[in-house]
C-alpha cells in the first residue's frame, strides 16, 4: 500500500483527507442536532434515554472512536496544511487587499476553526467529561444542560461558538465537493446552495436551544 | 555573377519538394545525437523546429530571451492559419492557396518555396489537432474555417482570437517534452549576441544571461534563427518589447545577406498611437473589417462628433474607389488608403491620424448581440484601451507596422549564404514577397519549423561528419571578447539621453520616410538623418548599472544600436527599388489611379545585401525571380 | 495627474530589498499602467538612478510576461486583464500605489518586480503535453470532438502562464494553473492516452515545487486574466484521485 501513503502525503492527498472528514463531522453535526432537539421536550425523559443508549450502545461505542479520530485527524491535517502554506510564501505582501477576490471565511478556515476547536473543549469538559469519563456528575445529563444553559454567559459563548461553526461550514461545506471534484454545472449550484443552508441552519438550531432555555423557558 | 544560388529543384512546381526531399541526405538514426543544434528563439518557428530535431535524436540548445519559451511573440497572432485542407468544398487547392500567396505578395515571392509552403500547410493542421489545439469547430466536431484577409475561400482554422496562442502552445507543448526528456537544453532569459564562426561556417553563438550578465558562448554543428522580425525598428509597431534584430543583424555583419529589408507590412485596423508616452501599437484582427465601414468626413477638417456628420458627408473611401473588395481589399490598399485621407486632412481623433471604422451598420442589420458574439473580444480590448464604447461610436483605427517581409536571405533548404546557419519563420525573407496575406505567418513559421527545416538540415549535417565541434577553437574566445567589450563601451559612453530616447527618434525618422509611402527625396533625408542619429548615439547614450547583473537599459542599447544599423539598409533598399509593390510603396512609381506600380522588367528579384565593414556601403546581389507557374499581373481590386 | 507610486527595490536574489517611494508627474489618463513605469524610469534614468526592472513584452495581455500586485492585488484594481493592459484612467490624481512583485517562494524575486516562474515551465515539462512526434498523425477531422468539449478545452488553453493565480492565492497556490492545462487535455480525445499519467506528473512537480495546497478559496479566478474558471481545479482534483486510484503504476 505504498502507494496509497504515498497519494495521501502530497497536498492533493492531504486535501483529500480534509474534505472526507469534514463531511464526515458535518454528518455527526447533523445527528447531534437532532438528538438536541430532544432538549426542547420539558420532561427530559426521552433525552435522558436517548444519552444512556448513547453511552451504552457498543456500535455507538465504537463509532465514537472514529468521531474523536475524524475530529483528531482534520485537526492534524488542517495543522499540516497550513503549515506547508505558511513556507509556500515566507514573504508576505507589503499591502495587501485580498478581500477583493475572496471571502473572510474563506481565508481564515484555520481561525475559525481554532475557535470552534476552543468551543469543543469547554463543550466536552461540560458534559462529555462529567457524564462518560469521570462519571463526577451529580445530575442526569438532561438536568445538567437545563443548569448550564442557564447561565448567561455560558450561553453567549455557546452562541458565539456556534457563529464561528457557521463560518466555518459556509466555506467547509461546499469546498468538500470541490476538493472531491464533485463540480458539475447542474449540480454545483444546489450544492452551494444547500452549504449555505446548512451552515445557517445547523448551527443556528444549536444556538436555538440554548437560547430557548435560558431566556424562554 | 550573382553568388546567390536558391537551390530550387528544377521540374514542375508541384514536384519540386518530393524531388527534393528524396534528394537530400540523410543522418543516420544512431548518429544523430553526435550533432548538436543550435536554435534561437522560441516562437512558432523555433519551438516547432527545436521540438521536431530533438524528437529526430539531435540535442537541441534552445535559446530565448524571455523568461519562458511560451512567451514568444507569436502568441500575440490573432486571427487564424491557413491550410489548403478544403474541408469546405469551396474550390479551394494547395495551386490555389500558392496562386493566392504568390499574387498577394505581388510577385516578390519565390514560386518553389511558395508552393512548399502551401504543400505542408495541410500537415500543420493535422499536427497541431494531434498536440491537442483547440481549433473553433462545428457542431457535428469537425473543424471549422473562416475566410479571411479578403480569400475567397474559406481556408483559415482559428482559435477563437487567440490562433497564435494556441498554435504556440502547441509548439510548446511539443518542446517541453523534449525538455523533460533531456533532449532539448533550454536556455531561457538569454539572448544571442554574436555568431561565432571557423573556417567560414556557423558554429556557434555567444550568448549573455540576462540575469547574471554572463557572456558565454555555445558550440553546435549548426545554428537556426528563428528570431522573427524587426518591425520595432519602427518604435511603434505591433511587435512585443523585447522583439529585435540583434540575432539576424549580427549574423548578418558576421556574412548572412539580408534580403528586401524595406518590406514591411503596414496592418490596417490598430488602435491609434493617443499621445508621447505611447510605447506600443494594438492590433485589432482584420476580421473586424468583415462588418466594420471605413469612412471619415467628406469635408477637410471636420471635427464634429461622428453622430453628428450626417450620411451624406461621409466618405467610405474604400467601398467608393473599390466597388468590388470595398472594406475587404488586402491590407497594404487600406493602409495606404486611409494615410491618404489623414495626409489631406480628413483624419479623425484628436490627432487626426485615425479613420473611422463603423459598426452602426452591421449593429442595425444584425443586432448588438450577435455583433458582440462575433468580435466582443476585440470590442472589449478597443474599450479597455481608449476607454471608449465601440457600440455607441464608431472605432478609430490607423494603420501599424505589423510584420517584415524581409529577413535573411536564405535557399530552399532555409540556409542562409553563411554555411550552417539558417533562418526561419520571419527570421527569413522567403514566402511571403512584398506582401503578407493574413493567417500566413503562423502557416510559415510551422512549415518551416515542422515540415521542412527537419530534411533540410540533415543534408548539410551529413555531409560534415560526426566530430564534435572544438569548443576551445580560438574563434569562440575571439566572439566573446567583442562581445564583452561592447557591453563595456555602452556603459562607457555615460552620455546625456536615454536608450529609448534614440528609439523613439529612429522610429520617428523610419515611420515618416520609410512607412507607408516612400520617395527618393525622403529616403535621401532619412539616410541623413540615421547616419547623425548613429553618431549621436555612440557619443550620447547613457546607459546606468553594471554588465553582471539584470539589466534592462544594457539590453536595449544592443538592440537599439543594431536597428539603428538595419533602418540604414531599410531605406538604402528602399531607394534602390524604384518601383511600388506591395508593402513597399514609392510614390514616384504609381498608377493614374495612385495604386501600386510594379517594374517586373527591372525590379522582380530579391535583393540581398552583403555587409562589406563597419560604415561601408553594403553590396547590393540580385537574386532573379522566376515565375514559370503563374503568370505576372498587375492586382486589381477595384 | 500626480501620483505617488511606492515600488519594491530590490538589486538581486541575494540582497534585501524595499519600498522606495517615487513622484511621477503629468501622468496621462490615456497611459497604460506600464507606459506610467517607462515615464518613471526615463525619469530615474535623468537622474542617474537605475530603472526599475520590470518583466513585460507583448504589451496586449496575452504574453503573460507582466506580472505587478498593484495596490494589493493581482494586476490591479480590474478583473479580466494583465498589468499592462490596465490604463492610468483607472487612477485619480493624488493616488499613493503601492507595487510588489509576486509573492511565493516557488517564484523568488530576481531583481526589483522581476520573478522567476521557471515553476511554471518545470510543471508543464513533466506532463503538460501529448507526446505525438512531428509526422505520421492521422487527420485533423479524423477524429470529430464535440464543439462543447473543444469550446471548454480552449477556455482552459487559454491560460497565459503569468502566475496571478499564485500571487493572490493566500497559500500561492500553483492549482489553477495546473488545472487550466490538465483540463484541457481532459476533454480531448487526444490526450486521454497519457491522461492519468499526466495528471500525476504534474502534480507530483507542483508540489515539488513548494507551492500551497489549494483551500478553495476562489481568489485565483477572480484575478486571472483570462477568468479561468474554479472548475477546472476540481476537474483536477477528480482526475487527480481517479488516476491514483486506478492507475497501473504502483
Amino acid at each position: 500500500m505504498g502507494w496509497l501513503s504515498k497519494a495521501l502525503s502530497g497536498n492533493l492527498g492531504q486535501k483529500l483527507i480534509m474534505s472526507l472528514t469534514g463531511l464526515f463531522l458535518i454528518s455527526f453535526l447533523l445527528e447531534h442536532l437532532l438528538s438536541n432537539l430532544l432538549l426542547l421536550k420539558s420532561d427530559g425523559a426521552d433525552f435522558n434515554a436517548y444519552a444512556e443508549f448513547m453511552k451504552t450502545n457498543p456500535v455507538i461505542q465504537a463509532a465514537e472512536y472514529v468521531l474523536f479520530g475524524g475530529f483528531i485527524v482534520h485537526i492534524i491535517y488542517a495543522a499540516i496544511i497550513t503549515a506547508k502554506n505558511k513556507k509556500a510564501r515566507p514573504h508576505g505582501y507589503a499591502y495587501n487587499n485580498p478581500s477583493a477576490n475572496s471571502s473572510w471565511f474563506s481565508r481564515n478556515m484555520g481561525l475559525s476553526g481554532s475557535m470552534v476547536l476552543i468551543f469543543l473543549i469547554v463543550h466536552l469538559k461540560s458534559f462529555f467529561v462529567p457524564h462518560k469519563i469521570t462519571h463526577s456528575a451529580t445530575m442526569t445529563i438532561y438536568d445538567d444542560a437545563i443548569i448550564t444553559f442557564g447561565n448567561v454567559p455560558y450561553t453567549l459563548f455557546y452562541v458565539a461558538a456556534m457563529c464561528l461553526l457557521a463560518f466555518h461550514l459556509n466555506h467547509g461545506f461546499q469546498s468538500a465537493f470541490q476538493t472531491l471534484g464533485l463540480r458539475h454545472p447542474k449540480y454545483t449550484p444546489f450544492i452551494k446552495k444547500l452549504g449555505t443552508a446548512f451552515s445557517i441552519l445547523v448551527p443556528a438550531g444549536f444556538a436555538a436551544i440554548p437560547l430557548y432555555i435560558c431566556f424562554i423557558r | 555573377m550573382t553568388k546567390l544560388d536558391s537551390k530550387i529543384p528544377e521540374g514542375p512546381v508541384a514536384e519540386k519538394w518530393t524531388k527534393h526531399k528524396f534528394n537530400l541526405k540523410l543522418v543516420n538514426p544512431a548518429n544523430k545525437r553526435k550533432y548538436d543544434i543550435i536554435v534561437v528563439g522560441t516562437g512558432l518557428a523555433g519551438a516547432s523546429a527545436a521540438a521536431t530535431l530533438a524528437e529526430l535524436g539531435y540535442n537541441v540548445k534552445a535559446f530565448c530571451f524571455q523568461d519562458s519559451p511560451r512567451r514568444a511573440h507569436s502568441i500575440a497572432a490573432q486571427g487564424g492559419i491557413n491550410a489548403a485542407k478544403n474541408y469546405q468544398n469551396d474550390g479551394d487547392s494547395i495551386f490555389r492557396l500558392f496562386y493566392d500567396t504568390v499574387k498577394g505578395g505581388d510577385y516578390r515571392a519565390r514560386e518553389g518555396n511558395v508552393y512548399r509552403l502551401a504543400e505542408v500547410s495541410v500537415n500543420i493542421i493535422d499536427q497541431c489537432v494531434a498536440q491537442g489545439v483547440p481549433f473553433a469547430r462545428e457542431y457535428g466536431g469537425l473543424l471549422d474555417n473562416r475566410s479571411f484577409g479578403g480569400a475567397q475561400v474559406s481556408r483559415t482554422f482559428y482559435a477563437r482570437g487567440q490562433t497564435g496562442q494556441q498554435l504556440l502552445l502547441g509548439a510548446y507543448s511539443a518542446l517541453s517534452r523534449q525538455i523533460g526528456l533531456g533532449k532539448v537544453k533550454m536556455y531561457s532569459r538569454t539572448e544571442m549576441l554574436d555568431l561565432v564562426m571557423i573556417d567560414g561556417a556557423a558554429k556557434g553563438i555567444v550568448t549573455r544571461d540576462l540575469v547574471t550578465g554572463e557572456i558565454a558562448s555555445h558550440a553546435g554543428h549548426a545554428v537556426l534563427l528563428c528570431t522573427g522580425g524587426y518591425g520595432n525598428v519602427f518604435y511603434l509597431s505591433t511587435n512585443a518589447q523585447g522583439s529585435n534584430v540583434t540575432a539576424a543583424w549580427r549574423a548578418h555583419k558576421k556574412g548572412a545577406f539580408f534580403a528586401n529589408p524595406c518590406f514591411t507590412q503596414i496592418h490596417p485596423t490598430c488602435i491609434p498611437v493617443s499621445g508621447d508616452h505611447q510605447s506600443k501599437l494594438t492590433l485589432m484582427s482584420e476580421s473586424l473589417r468583415n462588418d466594420g465601414r471605413v469612412w471619415v468626413p467628406k469635408k477637410v477638417g471636420d471635427k464634429r462628433n461622428p453622430s453628428e456628420i450626417p450620411e451624406d458627408e461621409r466618405d467610405y473611401f474604400l467601398e467608393r474607389k473599390y466597388p468590388s473588395f470595398g472594406n475587404l481589399v488586402p491590407r497594404d490598399v487600406a493602409s495606404r488608403n486611409a494615410k491618404e485621407q489623414c495626409d489631406a486632412n480628413k483624419g479623425v481623433g484628436s490627432s487626426g491620424l485615425a479613420v473611422y471604422l463603423d459598426f452602426a451598420d452591421a449593429i442595425k442589420r444584425l443586432g448588438e448581440n450577435s455583433v458582440r458574439a462575433k468580435y466582443g473580444n476585440l470590442f472589449d480590448m478597443y474599450a479597455q484601451i481608449t476607454g471608449e464604447n465601440p457600440y455607441k461610436s464608431p472605432m478609430r483605427i490607423y494603420p501599424a507596422v505589423h510584420y517584415t517581409m524581409g529577413g535573411l536571405w536564405v535557399d530552399y533548404n532555409l540556409m542562409t549564404t553563411i554555411p550552417g546557419l539558417y533562418a526561419l519563420g520571419e527570421a527569413n525573407f522567403s514566402d511571403h514577397g512584398a506582401n503578407r496575406l493574413g493567417a500566413s505567418a503562423l502557416m510559415q513559421g510551422l512549415a518551416d519549423g515542422y515540415f521542412v527545416i527537419p530534411y533540410t538540415v540533415g543534408d548539410y549535417l551529413a555531409g560534415l561528419g560526426t566530430k564534435p565541434v572544438d569548443k576551445n577553437h580560438p574563434a569562440f574566445k575571439e566572439a566573446e571578447d567583442k562581445v564583452k567589450a561592447l557591453t563595456k563601451k555602452f556603459l562607457s559612453i555615460k552620455g546625456t539621453k536615454s536608450v529609448t530616447h534614440y528609439h523613439r527618434e529612429l522610429g520617428r525618422i523610419m515611420w515618416d520616410y520609410c512607412g507607408m509611402a516612400r520617395n527618393a527625396e525622403g529616403l535621401t533625408k532619412a539616410k541623413g538623418l540615421i547616419k547623425d542619429l548613429k553618431e549621436d548615439f555612440w557619443k550620447n547614450v547613457k546607459v546606468l548599472g553594471e554588465g553582471e547583473e539584470l539589466n534592462q537599459s544594457l539590453e536595449k542599447a544592443g538592440r537599439v544600436a543594431d536597428f539603428i544599423e538595419l533602418g540604414a539598409l531599410m531605406v538604402e533598399d528602399a531607394l534602390n527599388r524604384n518601383e511600388s509593390c506591395g508593402g513597399h510603396f514609392r510614390e514616384e512609381y504609381q498608377t493614374e489611379e495612385n495604386e501600386a506600380k510594379r517594374d517586373d522588367e527591372n525590379y522582380a528579384y530579391v535583393a540581398a545585401w552583403e555587409f562589406k565593414g563597419e560604415d561601408k556601403a553594403e553590396e547590393l546581389h540580385k537574386e532573379n525571380l522566376k515565375f514559370e507557374t503563374v503568370k505576372l499581373t498587375q492586382r486589381s481590386y477595384k | 495627474m500626480n501620483l505617488t507610486v511606492k515600488v519594491w527595490r530590490q538589486k538581486n536574489s541575494k540582497s534585501e530589498g524595499k519600498m522606495v517611494s517615487y513622484n511621477v508627474k503629468d501622468v496621462s489618463p490615456d497611459m497604460s499602467f506600464l507606459e506610467m513605469f517607462d515615464v518613471l524610469n526615463e525619469d530615474l534614468i535623468s537622474k542617474g538612478d537605475e530603472p526599475i526592472a520590470f518583466d513585460h513584452d507583448c504589451r496586449e495581455g496575452i504574453c503573460g510576461m507582466c506580472s505587478m500586485y498593484i495596490n494589493g492585488r493581482a494586476h490591479g484594481p480590474k478583473t479580466g486583464i494583465t498589468t499592462c493592459q490596465l490604463h492610468m484612467r483607472s487612477f485619480k490624481d493624488g493616488d499613493t500605489i503601492v507595487v510588489e512583485p509576486w509573492r511565493a517562494s516557488a517564484f523568488p524575486v530576481v531583481k526589483d518586480l522581476v520573478v522567476d516562474r521557471g515553476a511554471f515551465d518545470r510543471i508543464i515539462n513533466a506532463g503538460g503535453f501529448v507526446s505525438v512526434n512531428t509526422g505520421g498523425v492521422p487527420d485533423a477531422n479524423a477524429i470529430p470532438i464535440s464543439k462543447i468539449d473543444a469550446d471548454a478545452a480552449f477556455d482552459a488553453a487559454t491560460c497565459i502562464g503569468c502566475g496571478a493565480c499564485v500571487a493572490s492565492c493566500k497559500n500561492a497556490s500553483a492549482s489553477l494553473f495546473v488545472a487550466a492545462k490538465i483540463t484541457q487535455l481532459a476533454l480531448l480525445p487526444q490526450g486521454q492516452v497519457e491522461r492519468a499519467a499526466r495528471v500525476e506528473k504534474m502534480v507530483a512537480q507542483m508540489e515539488a515545487e513548494g507551492f500551497g495546497a489549494c483551500t478553495n478559496t476562489g481568489a485565483c479566478s477572480v484575478e486571472c486574466p483570462k477568468e479561468i474558471s474554479q472548475d477546472t481545479i476540481a476537474t483536477m482534483n477528480r482526475e487527480y484521485y481517479a488516476a491514483k486510484a486506478s492507475s497501473k503504476n504502483v
